[in-house]
């Protein structure tokens, strides 16, 4: 048999997983996904809101990028590679969130319509 | 290399999610309530933000589909791959059909790229732009899908046949580029679906 284990070998390189895993997973993405809309359906507010859109999108990302597209098994490098860049684009989101409110206070402050 | 491309997009989407931010947070006009705005009335019910979940279900699916397929041409299964190649072009191919019915209501409702009857002008502007590159990038998706799926239909990849443009030695390997590509197309809906339709 060790010729059978040879091709069973090859044929394993890469991503060899169970279906069930895919369907699990497809499965929790509807589960997130009819709770981020219901987030909206129940026209639920503020903090609360927020917080739970923004926990079900991060809990889909990492479900869709760690297992759909592999990077669960991938080697750390290309993990870190691929997944730090996007991260350091919350530093710009900052900076932005401070130049929209400036922008915002100057046309409050300057081109209000007259009273 | 499909990596390498994935982040460069990633930027790219970011910028547009980024100039969608900046735009709301910096209007002193108010921004129009997304979830009336794509609420449809179906059988006289008024349902908030409907087309939008159901698109993303579909999304979503073809997302499954997408992850069995590669799986399968792990296995070397040839018609099981194609198979599920072709639905997740299919269900690909809807959710452009029901974004192109969206855009056409939004239109005859008065949505322009310049203004809007509902609030601040730049929501025209940030909607066509988000969900128009996404909705190309789906199609591309799609097209790059049939011809793919094609090839593994013909057994392409079993005797490494040279690729038509290429002339490189075809290899399964590329039906998991095309499944982290358009997981990747997914995964952009994800995000657009919390901050444009949600927020």
């Amino acid at each position: 048999m060790p010729g059978a284990l040879a091709t069973g070998a090859t044929h394993a390189k890469g991503q060899q997983h169970p279906i069930k895993l895919y369907l699990v997973v497809w499965g929790w993405l509807f589960v997130l996904s009819t709770g981020s809309y219901l987030v909206d359906y129940f026209g639920l507010h503020g903090y609360l809101r927020w917080s739970l859109i923004l926990l079900f999108m991060v809990l889909k990302a990492g479900l869709i990028v760690a297992v759909f597209m592999h990077m669960a098994w991938e080697r750390l490098a290309l993990a870190y590679a691929i997944l730090l860049p996007p991260v350091l684009v919350l530093v710009f989101v900052a900076i932005m969130v401070f130049e929209s409110e400036y922008t915002h206070l100057i046309r409050i402050l300057s081109f209000a319509p007259a009273t | 290399m499909m990596w390498i491309f994935l982040l460069s997009d990633t930027f790219i989407f970011s910028c547009f999610l980024l100039s969608y931010m900046t735009a709301r947070m910096s209007t002193t006009v108010p921004w129009p309530n997304p979830s009336e705005v794509f609420a449809l009335t179906v059988a006289g019910k008024h349902i908030p933000l409907i087309l939008i979940a159901i698109m993303t279900f579909i999304l979503i699916s073809s997302s499954g589909t997408m992850a069995m397929a590669v799986n399968f041409g792990y296995r070397r299964d040839r018609a099981r791959t194609a198979a599920l190649m072709l639905v997740t072009a299919a269900f690909g191919a809807t959710f452009v059909g029901m974004q192109a019915f969206e855009w056409t209501k939004l239109i005859m409702e008065g949505v322009r790229p310049w203004g809007n009857p509902w609030g601040a002008a730049q929501f025209g502007s940030s909607f066509f732009m988000i969900t128009g590159f996404h909705g190309t990038h789906v199609t591309i998706g799609v097209i790059f899908l049939i011809a793919i799926a094609r090839k593994v239909w013909r057994g392409d990849f079993d005797v490494e046949r040279r690729g038509f443009f290429t002339s490189r030695k075809g290899h399964y390997e590329i039906v998991e580029i095309m499944g982290l590509y358009w997981h990747f197309v997914d995964l952009v809906w994800v995000f657009i679906f919390a901050f444009f339709y949600l927020w």
